[in-house]
């Protein structure tokens, strides 16, 4: 193709693109809102927008561990197993006399050793991140089972049940955690060295070795943040419980931390993508969710319509590349 | 340019009615005009080059040509006097029109006979005719002088050979007029000398082949007639005899290049100071036991065939691959880099040849891919990018290096090929070099932009670092280099100094490269 003659029409159409793109889902979130507020009247009140932050809250935190991994073309299938251990963990550290609040960065600590051990399997050994964390997913979910000798384990008085129930100004603590996620996620990718490291690892894997990008350290880095947002994502679920169950808990949470990235315009195969963009993707799960139950949609056809939604984003995402974000 | 001749003097210009005549072309995309009252004829048995930079309208054109497009009102395409219905992919090709595009198009899993009928299987009652469809693909085989047969899968065939298949492919459409854009691209010499062959044949059974390439001596070697296209506009056309570097260069850029190549830097030859040296370096597979030195104000060509080790041996020195035996000396220091990361502390920089697959970050800004090896450097406290000193650096690395682009906040996949080598070459600058390794640093670039680069290069040189550029074009080899040393299987065959201001000869450099000690006959290999 002629570069120089195209040059204003691609210039053109790439700035349609660019507002496409970082618009993303906004409009289909706020379409959603509405179209829910018409369908029940009640959708738009606040204390059910607090609803839907804190049910959207611990999907939040763990889609923004997962935009780390997938922004370096990687995929992470154990946050769920991750979160309920952790859960587990810090439920019982939390019921250590005197010791209750330790249960917090002991929770943390389990959930990021898990994601350092899945980090250095494939940076290190070179092994594809699907079976690493599909490993993972099984034999964590075992580990979270083990710790409670497969029980469910209780903390009525949980020192740190603020964190789940608690609010602050009429705000959730769950709803201001994910958000300062959010932030820190952004300040990572966008303010800092290992951010650009990031984008360009998923972006040529083997250019960026080439640059002198140490690719091994940037991916052990971001499979072992995906796995202290699980973390934190399992001491915000014990938080909200007073409990933890290693069988039960976080099942199926990896599935809604993807689709959420997905939704949110990163794409599957690295180097594009923003975390504004999975915050997005997140509410519109939660809203999807909390809407479904509102208009008194079956809990079979929840499912159902939340896996075509899932399908229609990774569509998009396809067409998003075919459309020439790449030229 | 001493090349064996295939041309031949087919054409009566007067009484031989045109084969293919496009006349008065023009093509708008939207405000955008991409080509404007460009005509262009093409004869029986006739090679017709088409030449400009990389945006000049050739694709354009080609693409009209192949009903791809249609052209704006008053342009229409003509064969044998009939006019071709425009924008129709079909009618062009019932008409004769055949274009090979650098991209292949086969099926690898499947045979040479089922490709070349692909879309156009014979069969009787809907089961296709497996047999039939051998029995005519053998005569086009042996038409073009192929050694493979009908049933060959076409994933064991070398890329040469495919594109062979292309035009067997072609030919079995009954094409007459046939377009090749730069088919010689991925080809080794070997490869391009089979197809200058077959292309040879096809000029003698009256077919005329429409041939776009940036190499000039292809051009010398097989057009009977070149025409020029700059900014969508036709330049000019010269014949044969016409045909001279300077005068199609300058057609091209549209001012005069007089010095296409820069050589202003001395290689100081009284205190020979060596750099980087290179001692015995192996991998057990491409590269065996290579040694040399590179001094420091000097360009160093590495000469060879494709596949006879040079990016292997490269890659070695940068640390990209692991080494089985050898050292690397900078200054007299060991300093063998394990990885490119090692290799970038200790000053040398690699450029890669693959731009787009291992060089560029296609989805990221001029900026970012300008500033990713110093962002470390550059950064504040706990890592934060200090995006003020990347946009300084950004905007000075377009300006020295002259990089076209409307800001350093664009996609760097946006930019033309010249453009985007010029981002590449601006990071590794970044980092201050002292050893700076070169591999195909013009490849896919237009002729304006290599003349920069090879200004680039000279000034680098008289900057004292130490240049080793590996290059397939010779007369690059050969205008840049002060010294050029030849690879032949992982070996350094040897090595051709300039001698009182002579230029090194391609004859030299050829014979060193396919192993003959006698010149004369290894000079009809050149590409």
């Amino acid at each position: 193709m002629s570069a120089a003659q195209d040059a204003p029409k691609t210039r053109n159409n790439q700035h349609i693109k660019t507002v496409i793109v970082a618009l993303g889902m906004l409009p289909v979130l706020i379409l959603l809102g509405i179209g829910f507020e018409l369908l029940t009247g009640k959708f738009l009140s606040v204390s059910n927008l607090s609803i839907v932050t804190q049910q959207a809250a611990i999907n939040v935190v763990l889609a923004a561990g997962m935009t780390f991994v997938i922004l370096t073309g990687g995929i992470d299938l154990s946050v769920g197993a991750i979160l309920a251990s952790s859960a587990m963990g810090a439920i019982i550290v939390s019921l250590l006399p005197g010791m209750g609040l330790l249960g917090i960065p002991a929770g943390m600590a389990l959930g990021l050793l898990f994601g350092l051990v899945n980090g250095a399997l494939i940076a290190y050994l070179k092994l594809p991140p699907f079976i690493v964390t599909l490993g993972a997913l099984t034999a964590v979910r075992g580990v979270a089972r083990l710790m409670g000798e497969d029980t469910t384990v209780f903390n009525a008085d949980l020192p740190f049940a603020a964190i789940g129930n608690g609010s602050l100004f009429g705000i959730p603590y769950l709803a201001l955690i994910a958000l300062a996620v959010i932030l820190v996620s952004w300040f990572i990718l966008r303010r800092t060295v290992l951010g650009t490291w990031i984008y360009a690892v998923g972006g040529n894997k083997e250019a960026a070795r080439l640059t002198g990008i140490k690719v091994s350290l940037v991916l052990l880095f971001v499979y072992g943040m995906s796995g202290l947002m699980a973390g934190i994502g399992g001491v915000m679920s014990a938080a909200r419980l007073y409990a933890a169950n290693g069988l039960q808990l976080g099942q199926g949470y990896e599935l809604d931390a993807i689709a959420a990235v997905i939704l949110g315009g990163t794409s599957l195969v690295g180097g594009v993508g923003s975390i504004w963009g999975t915050l997005i993707g997140a509410l519109i799960i939660a809203v999807l969710s909390n809407g479904l139950i509102l208009t008194g949609v079956s809990d079979i056809w929840q499912f159902i319509i939340k896996g075509l939604v899932i399908i229609a984003a990774v569509a998009l995402d396809r067409y998003r590349l075919s459309g020439g974000a790449r030229t | 340019m001493n090349q064996s001749t295939i041309a031949s003097p087919s054409r009566d210009a007067s009484n031989v009615q045109p084969l293919l005549e496009m006349r008065g072309i023009s093509k708008t995309f939207g405000p955008v005009r991409a080509l404007q009252d460009v005509s262009l004829t093409a004869f029986p048995g006739e090679v017709h080059a088409l030449m400009g930079e990389n945006g000049a309208g050739k694709s354009t054109m080609m693409k009209i040509l192949s009903g791809a497009y249609t052209p704006d009102a008053g342009g229409e395409v003509l064969v044998n006097g009939k006019t071709v219905p425009s924008g129709n992919p079909k009618a062009a090709k019932e008409h004769g029109i055949a274009v090979i595009y650098q991209e292949l198009s086969l099926a690898p899993n499947l045979t040479v006979a089922q490709n070349i009928f692909l879309g156009n299987e014979r069969s009787s009652r809907g089961i296709v005719m497996r047999s039939a469809m051998r029995e005519e693909t053998q005569p086009i085989l042996d038409q073009l002088g192929l050694s493979f047969g009908p049933d060959m899968l076409v994933e064991r065939l070398s890329l040469g050979e495919r594109q062979l298949v292309e035009i067997a492919r072609a030919l079995s459409a009954k094409a007459r007029i046939i377009v090749m854009d730069e088919p010689t691209t991925s080809l080794s010499s070997r490869e391009t000398e089979k197809l200058f062959e077959v292309i040879a044949r096809l000029k003698s059974e009256g077919i005329a082949i429409i041939y776009i390439s940036h190499r000039m001596e292809e051009i010398y070697r097989l057009s009977d007639r070149c025409s020029v296209l700059r900014d969508g506009s036709y330049v000019g056309t010269l014949e044969r005899d016409e045909l001279n570097a300077e005068r199609l260069v300058a057609m091209m850029v549209g001012r005069d290049l007089s010095t296409f190549y820069t050589k202003e830097h001395k290689p100081q030859e009284g205190q020979r100071e060596v750099v980087l040296s290179v001692e015995g370096m192996s991998d057990g597979v491409f590269v065996h036991d290579c040694s040399f030195d590179v001094h420091r104000g000097e360009v160093l060509g590495i000469a060879g065939l494709v596949g006879s080790g040079r990016t292997e041996l490269a890659r070695l020195i940068y640390g990209a691959d692991p080494a089985t035996a050898g050292r690397v000396r900078l200054n007299g220091v060991d300093v063998t880099p394990r990885s490119p990361a090692e290799a970038l502390e200790h000053g040398i920089v690699y450029l890669t040849e693959d731009r787009k697959g291992l060089g560029l970050f296609l989805d990221m800004t001029i900026s970012d891919n300008v500033n990713l090896c110093v962002i470390g450097q550059d950064a504040g406290t706990g890592g934060q990018r200090n995006f003020r000193r990347a946009r300084e650096r950004a905007d000075q690395a377009l300006k020295a290096l002259g990089i076209k682009a409307p800001s350093a906040s664009i996609n760097v996949g946006a930019l033309s090929g010249g453009n985007q080598q010029k981002v590449l070459l601006a990071r590794l600058l970044e980092i201050s070099p002292t050893v700076i390794l070169l591999d195909e640093p013009t490849r896919g670039v237009d002729v304006g932009a290599k003349s920069e680069i090879y200004r680039l290069i000279d000034q680098l040189a008289q900057k004292g670092l130490a240049v080793v550029m590996i290059s397939s074009e010779l007369p690059e080899i050969i205008g840049v280099s002060d010294r050029v040393l030849v690879m032949r299987e992982g070996t350094i065959a040897g090595e051709i100094q300039s001698e009182n201001h002579r230029p090194i000869s391609q004859e030299a450099i050829m014979a060193l490269s396919v192993g003959r000690t006698d010149s004369a006959p290894a000079a009809q290999q050149a590409v």
